[in-house]
């Protein structure tokens, strides 16, 4: 190996990733007095938080009678019953403070005639363990994702938080089954550098772009994940992936539920609101799971919109002019950027789209990352939250707004538990040289790697796989030809050349880094699908096509080790965290 | 009469020429400014020859095409591809713009490709946007409220008040309207610029916010501030559609009239 230059750090935390929870962690982080290190691949506010439109989940009440224990039943339903409803109990009864704290922090939320909070409906979201619509998603016209994100920047701004900005982590260090820090390539000088940590908090977000069309940016490529399964930890219900039910038709630009809440509606190639038929009372407002197959059904059963019948067309043009500028103005401009369509006079023309993984490292309500040896077990030193992490509290499928309000939440629990772990200053044990030998061998390889396939190439192929054989309906024989096709790709990581050789911003090795990223869920999340033989939520099996309660009330974990994917199972919580509500038991669901 | 040259190592030289590889019918050169310094080579154009029946709507689809298929080495920033985190700001046919909402039928011709104008080019595509975000730091953008005991509850904001945020908060940072500004071209330094300062009205225009005096005291200043000259390049190129312009005349406005 090339000797590279190794610049140490040492910090009490360091936290992986700059969006929402990232930056809710740091800033919490800092409050407690903890020397805290913010790393992220790019500027802060460029993390897909920014692209988060329709609002965040709270049962404030601004908007009528709300109950956090509602909002906890409908995140159950939901889930289809796979979230752990400690957890759920725990989100849910800390929603409101935190909406009120990024209020507080600055967030220009929408406001009710009486100047408080506005709040829309949202899927899934209803009142009395549902019996009617509740309206508890907190916006920010259609860009509260982006209001919330440089809010939390300009708080960590605040609190000066140490920044390590366009820098790119490569691996976790570990030692004897605990995680002491990350090693990470500064992009802009190309240096190498490590960081000497008591915890590090994974924040890197989902992995969305394992699929050809998905909502997600570019950078979603769940870098902390491929890291975690690269330290020999699994990662949890992989096999779960939330199809958006409108991103824009052959461009994948989301559209937000919002639309939905504010009155708008999907309509079919014959002009029916077909949502009435799968959905009696929710409607276009049922969860997400449910309308995305209602509209893969219309269009397999050829009434489908357009000249091809092969997309559905959502209707808001039916709307007051002054509720779309007020309200959804940022629709009102993406649906003309991506889809030239005027709002106010015709249909956007929408297809499910990829938009959220419900699995990823699994983690108690405290953020504690977990693995099973034996039973359940915290691995000491290593906590995820965000996207990245698997809590479990959307379990099969999340409901929309409900993300968010993730991340504030479980941000802040993340930052309080570590604050009651470590003591500010706390002196770093020896880790030896092996763990950074081993994480820059890989890096070398793979910049000197000169074969004949592009990362590009690759990455395509995998995304065609996924695509087809993992898509919203799954068959024994679509997994069975993914399990097989989605290792061509792994295989081709053999073969793969690497032009820029440079050390300084060179994109080129960072994609095909992201790629080797990539590829590791895409086969966890393939394998975790086939051998999942039932419906739950997101994970649709035409040839299982019921929930199967008595031997899937369990949590998938996926270990991966080069093209070999181990399939262990962990029980469901069935407890809640408190006696302020009781568990929900399984029951059928229906909107 | 004094004569000016660009340094040796500054000057743009013609760069490589990638033929097009396809036989397609529909052709664009595309023009790229490259320069990368691990090869202590001169910036050059290059130019691709791109086919562009199977190629996506905007402007970054042409770079994605190029650097999926023609030069992986091409180097420029990109994430959400849909107009909202500000990565893929650049100058596309002489304008600053985010190159994914920009659409590549616009252009007639072909298609020159350069780094945002005046920042420190760290490679290729890539400027280095330090010195701006330090600036955006400077003007402190947090909600400051004094302690009430009400900490439990949401701040009242009425929606008249809520909607003087408007066009000030959905700022992405991308900084197109910045480097557009021959102002802040000479005096980027201390010139806050457009970006920076459209931020500021947006905290000194939030009802809830308890420094107002302070925030204005803070930027009125002849370097800061009054650098500004009415120019208007900043609201001609802001791809969101804001007007930082405006939001400077209220500015100085309010310090007019305070």
């Amino acid at each position: 190996m090339s000797a590279y230059k190794i610049i140490d750090h040492e910090y009490d935390v360091v936290v992986l990733g700059a969006g929402g929870s990232g930056l809710r962690a740091a800033v919490g982080l800092a409050e407690a007095g903890l020397k805290t290190a913010c790393i992220s691949k790019v500027f802060p506010t460029r993390s897909h938080t920014s692209a988060a439109q329709g609002g965040i989940s709270a049962a404030l009440g601004n908007m009528g009678e709300d109950d956090w224990r509602w909002h906890m039943y409908d995140t159950v339903k939901g889930a289809d019953w796979l979230g752990d409803q400690d957890a759920i109990e725990y989100l849910c009864k800390e929603a409101p403070r935190a909406v009120v704290e990024l209020e507080r922090y600055g967030v220009p939320f929408s406001r009710t005639d009486d100047g408080k909070i506005y709040q829309r409906p949202f899927g899934g979201m209803t009142k009395n363990y549902g019996n009617g619509t509740a309206q508890r998603t907190c916006a920010a016209a259609d860009r509260t994702g982006h209001a919330i994100l440089h809010t939390l920047y300009g708080q960590a701004l605040k609190q000066n938080t140490e920044f390590f900005i366009e820098y790119f982590a490569l691996d976790l260090i570990m030692k004897n089954g605990e995680c002491k820090g990350i090693i990470a390539w500064n992009l802009t000088d190309g240096t190498i550098h490590r960081f000497r940590s008591h915890i590090t908090i994974i924040a890197t977000g989902g992995y969305g772009k394992v699929y050809q069309s998905a909502t997600s940016a570019h950078t979603c490529t769940g870098d902390g994940n491929a890291m975690v399964l690269r330290a020999g930890l699994p990662l949890q219900d992989m096999e779960f992936v939330q199809f958006h039910p409108t991103g824009i038709y052959g461009v994948g630009c989301l559209i937000t539920e919002g639309v939905r809440g504010e009155g708008g509606f999907l309509v079919n190639g014959k002009g029916e609101r077909f949502m009435e038929r799968y959905a009696p009372n929710a409607k276009d407002l049922a969860s997400r799971d449910v309308v995305s197959r209602s509209m893969e059904m219309e269009i397999n059963e050829g009434r489908g919109a357009g000249k091809n019948k092969d997309h559905i067309n959502l209707h808001l043009d039916h709307l007051d002019k002054a509720v779309i500028d007020e309200r959804l103005p940022g629709i009102s401009e993406a649906a003309k950027t991506f889809a030239n369509v005027d709002v106010n006079k015709e249909p956007i023309p929408v297809v499910p789209t990829v938009h959220y993984n419900m699995g990823g490292i699994p983690t108690n309500y405290k953020a504690e990352v977990l693995t099973l040896n034996g039973s359940e077990k915290t691995v000491p030193g290593l906590m995820a939250i965000g996207e990245a992490a698997c809590v479990s509290v959307h379990g099969a499928n999340r409901l929309g707004s409900n993300s968010l309000i993730d991340l504030v939440v479980f941000g802040r629990a993340a930052a309080k538990r570590a604050a009651e772990l470590i003591k500010p200053g706390k002196p770093h044990e020896e880790v030896s040289q092996s763990e950074t030998d081993k994480c820059l061998d890989r890096f070398d390889k793979i910049r000197n790697s000169s074969g004949s396939t592009k990362a590009s190439e690759l990455r395509l192929s995998m995304q065609k796989t996924m695509q087809s054989k993992c898509a919203v309906f799954r068959t024994e024989k679509t997994l069975k030809e993914g399990i097989e096709q989605i290792r061509v790709p792994h295989e081709g990581m053999n073969d793969i050349s690497v032009k820029d050789k440079s050390l300084l911003f060179n994109t080129d090795l960072v994609e095909t880094l992201e790629f080797d990223n990539l590829i590791r869920q895409a086969l966890t999340t393939m394998d975790s699908a086939y051998n999942r033989k039932e419906s739950r939520g997101a994970h649709a099996r035409e040839d299982y096509s019921k929930r199967d309660d008595k031997n899937f009330m369990k949590h998938t974990l996926a270990w991966q080790d080069g093209n070999k994917v181990e399939i262990k199972y962990r029980d469901v919580h069935t407890r809640t965290l408190t006696n302020d509500v009781q568990y929900f038991p399984p029951k059928e669901r229906v909107y | 009469m004094v004569q000016f040259n660009l340094p040796q190592n500054s000057k743009i030289e013609v760069g490589n020429h990638y033929k097009d590889q396809t036989n397609s019918k529909n052709l664009k050169k595309v023009n790229v400014y490259r320069w990368n310094p691990s090869d202590e080579k001169n910036p050059r154009v290059d130019t691709f020859e791109v086919d562009m029946d199977n190629c996506g709507p905007k402007v970054l689809d042409v770079l994605f095409k190029i650097k999926n298929e023609i030069d992986s080495s091409i180097t420029f920033r990109r994430s959400c591809a849909h107009g909202v985190c500000g990565s893929c700001a650049m100058n596309v046919d002489g304008v600053n713009t985010l190159a994914c909402i920009k659409s590549h039928t616009d252009i007639k011709g072909d298609l020159n490709i350069y780094p945002l104008p005046h920042l420190k080019v760290i490679k290729d595509l890539i400027g280095d946007l330090s010195t701006l975000y330090k600036q955006y730091e400077s003007i402190q953008p947090w909600l400051k409220v004094t302690q009430t005991g009400e900490e439990k509850k949401e701040i009242v904001q009425t929606q008249k008040n809520r909607e003087k945020l408007d066009g000030y908060y959905e700022c992405i940072l991308c900084a197109c309207c910045s480097t557009s500004c021959p102002s802040y071209w000479w005096n980027g330094d201390k010139y806050l610029g457009p970006a920076v300062l459209l931020q500021a009205y947006r905290w000194i225009n939030d009802s809830r916010d308890g420094d107002k005096k302070e925030r204005l005291k803070k930027v009125a200043d002849e370097l800061k501030l009054y650098r500004c000259h009415t120019i208007m390049n900043c609201t001609n190129s802001c791809p969101k559609g804001l007007n930082p312009a405006k939001a400077i005349g209220s500015i100085k406005k309010m310090l007019a009239t305070s």
